[in-house]
């Protein structure tokens, strides 16, 4: 880690730990990096690559039935690829957590990004999962932790968006 | 080529059959006729969840709760279609690997809910191929009733991850009334599994 890289990723993932999750279901994302870095080399939490989003879904779900939590770690853009599966979340009352790191929003340079980018809030918000954004680094863990607060104490969806406003816009 | 062999066994027999006792598992359906299976075989008083949606999830789901509880053997029954709409799960779980979990794929070659349409593995695919692509070491396909037995073993002896393809005519599943309410269902299940909600 370089003297200037930023704390929040760290402090999202022991935040995360604290709260008891276990299980962290994943495709891969820069936005991600440290989280999913984090929870492979951690012997009490349990990392999981997904060949698509949608997955996630079930992972989260089997999880709960067995008693554990688990969270989805994803980008934008996976988001689209769960919109189906995102009913059985909402029939079932599942505690669901997404981790989103945006593309197409602040200062996007792909212009690939921005159709399902700005899709993100909408879709969920039409799938019945609470979104919470995050532009901020000191808003990262009181959001994350009301997010999985959200979930396990009152059987909410919730998603927490994390910004290009936080994480970045890399140059394209 | 396995897929082009006959199909012989109605899955109204051949499914409890395979699954024998369900106190031996947690279970994971998939939608449509899997659920009427496993619901039947059950009355619903094991420890099971039966999806009426969500298609493509059930393998997921199983795998979820496989890594949730390591100490239970964790059987998925799901159809070719729903099986095939999240053919990808295969090789998450051929990735990790997790010794607990089978899965039975109760394969009619069609898509029964919606018309009886003729799905991919009426049309060649084999999904036993497949799973063990993807990963999955241990797999049977079962065609025959003297394939049903060692298969049955296999299911259970947890040293998966399992994958059992269990080819079957369009005879149609039991005409079983399931629980709808998917909340109750989860509660259910935990109650039965955790000792609370």
């Amino acid at each position: 880690m370089t003297a200037d890289a930023p704390v929040w990723p760290d402090q999202l993932y022991d935040c995360l730990r604290a709260l008891d999750v276990t299980i962290f279901g994943h495709v891969p994302d820069a936005g991600h990096k440290v989280l999913i870095n984090r929870a492979g080399a951690d012997p009490a939490a349990t990392s999981i690559g997904l060949t698509i989003e949608s997955e996630g879904i079930g992972l989260i779900t089997g999880a709960h039935l067995g008693g554990q939590r688990a969270v989805l770690a994803m980008q934008s853009s996976g988001v689209g690829n769960c919109i189906n599966l995102l009913s059985l979340i909402q029939i079932a009352q599942i505690p669901f957590v997404a981790l989103v790191s945006m593309r197409g929003d602040f200062g996007e340079q792909n212009a690939w990004q921005y159709p399902m980018g700005q899709a993100v809030r909408p879709t969920l918000e039409a799938m019945q999962v609470r979104c919470f954004t995050v532009d901020r680094p000191e808003d990262v863990v009181p959001t994350a932790s009301a997010a999985v607060n959200a979930a396990y104490h009152a059987n909410q969806a919730t998603a927490v968006l994390l910004s290009q406003k936080l994480i970045g816009a890399k140059p394209f | 080529m396995t897929a082009d062999m006959p199909r012989v066994l109605d899955r109204k027999e051949a499914v409890p059959a395979l699954v024998g006792d369900p106190a031996d598992f947690l279970l994971i359906s998939g939608l449509a006729g899997t659920g009427k299976d496993i619901g039947a075989l059950t009355g619903e008083a094991h420890i099971q969840f039966l999806m009426t949606g969500a298609m493509g999830a059930a393998a997921m789901t199983g795998f979820g709760l496989a890594l949730a509880q390591p100490d239970k053997q964790v059987l998925v029954v799901t159809g070719d279609a729903e099986l095939l709409m999240g053919l990808g799960a295969l090789a998450t779980i051929g990735a990790e690997q997790p010794s607990n979990l089978a899965i039975v794929c109760v394969d009619n070659g069609h898509n029964g809910e919606t018309g009886y349409q003729p799905s991919h593995t009426a049309k060649g695919v084999d999904l036993e191929t497949v799973a063990r692509g993807a990963g999955i070491q241990i797999t049977r396909t079962v065609s025959t009733a003297d394939q049903i037995a060692d298969a049955s073993r296999t299911l259970r002896q947890g040293n998966g991850p399992v994958f059992v393809w269990l080819r079957v005519t369009t005879d149609t599943p039991p005409p079983y009334k399931r629980e709808l309410d998917a909340v109750a269902n989860k509660f259910t299940f935990r109650r039965r599994l955790l000792g609370h909600n």
